[in-house]
């Protein structure tokens, strides 16, 4: 488009079928992809569904496709996405579309629990805050992993998961890797049992997709080797037994 | 892919590994004054050594590459469930004899 002023913006209408609708958007000198997304819904089209909360990177809420990628909308510099004026926006990759751009994440929480992405404890709240140290190995392996938003951009972006509905994908091993690591956690043997299934960590080929894309710069895939790592040594050890 | 598979396959391969390296290394050394059918018959034919050999890798080659293309079958052609595991079943059983059926052409006397 020749005009510097305007883009041109292809936005998802419908849910799994559906079609791209284009809008012209005024450019702005500081604008990312959620205020594109914002201004459409409302100046253009009221109907517009899509999700989002916090604007400032932390809650997770506003992950869309941009142009066939993977992004936190709300941290998305128009500028870094716009090809030749326009762009593309999609509903997140991998999970069920409600309503344009908003998905039903269900699949992808659910995962997390079924990972055991959850906290076992190993004492009650009667019992003294347990110190841990800051420099400890399991400790480090954890502080790795625990800046995760639950965005869904490494669910989105990993083919595995596009090719076993299964898998339970990046997020939900990362948390569960985070939580075998935690010296205050019971349930390893859970965690463990529970990322061996037919959705397991073994599914990973270690294409990398997910630390290309998280927004926070995390490597689920170094957790999700991590826990290839620890159920084939748990392997051994129980032969050993 | 199960944990179980998983395991299986990186066994295998672990198995592998070494006879790939002696395969070549033994390649390598055996063509140096020639190569002739005759010559790597009298070696492998009636030994027990190179039945065992290529046997193992025959087994070792077979599991990994039907554990693999069950994989494969399964994330890119949608197989699931029966389907899959008979399909990675039948790719086994026709590497084994198609392996078994050379190892023992070589090494039967």
């Amino acid at each position: 488009m020749a005009d510097k002023h305007q883009m041109s913006v292809s936005v998802w209408r419908g849910a799994a079928a559906g079609s791209f609708q284009s809008f012209d958007v005024k450019m702005e000198e500081n604008q990312t992809v959620l205020d594109v997304v914002a201004w459409i819904q409302q100046h253009a089209d009221p109907t517009l569904s899509y999700r989002y909360a916090c604007r400032v990177g932390m809650c997770g809420s506003c992950a869309m496709m941009v142009n066939g990628t993977p992004r936190w909308t709300c941290r998305t510099h128009v500028k870094k996405v716009l090809v030749d004026g326009h762009m593309e926006i999609a509903p997140l990759r991998n999970l069920p579309v409600i309503k344009d751009l908003a998905t039903d994440m269900d699949p992808f929480f659910d995962k997390w629990v079924a990972a055991e992405g959850l906290h076992h404890p190993t004492q009650t709240r009667h019992d003294p805050i347990e110190a841990i140290d800051p420099a400890s190995a399991g400790r480090v392996e954890v502080n790795a992993g625990i800046e995760c938003i639950n965005c869904s951009v490494c669910y989105a972006a990993c083919d595995t998961v596009a090719g076993n509905p299964d898998y339970l994908g990046p997020a939900a091993l990362q948390r569960a890797w985070s939580v075998y690591n935690d010296s205050k956690d019971a349930g390893k043997q859970a965690i463990l049992d529970a990322v061996s299934g037919v959705g397991g960590c073994h599914n990973c080929h270690s294409q990398g997709s997910c630390a290309v894309h998280c927004p926070n710069e995390l490597n689920p895939m170094n957790a999700i080797a991590g826990l290839k790592r620890e159920t084939a040594r748990n392997f051994f050890r129980r032969r050993a037994r | 892919m199960t944990f179980r598979l998983y395991m299986v396959q990186r066994i295998s391969a672990l198995i592998m590994a070494p006879l790939v390296l002696m395969h070549i290394a033994v390649m390598i050394y055996a063509i140096q004054g020639g190569l002739s059918a005759e010559e790597i018959l009298g070696r492998t034919q009636g030994s027990v050594l190179w039945f065992l050999f290529y046997g193992t890798f025959v087994v070792a080659v077979s599991i990994h590459a039907a554990i693999g293309l069950r994989t494969v079958l399964s994330e890119w052609a949608g197989l699931r469930g029966t389907a899959l595991n008979a399909a990675a079943w039948a790719v086994l059983a026709l590497l084994l004899i198609l392996g078994m059926q050379a190892v023992y052409g070589v090494t039967a006397t």
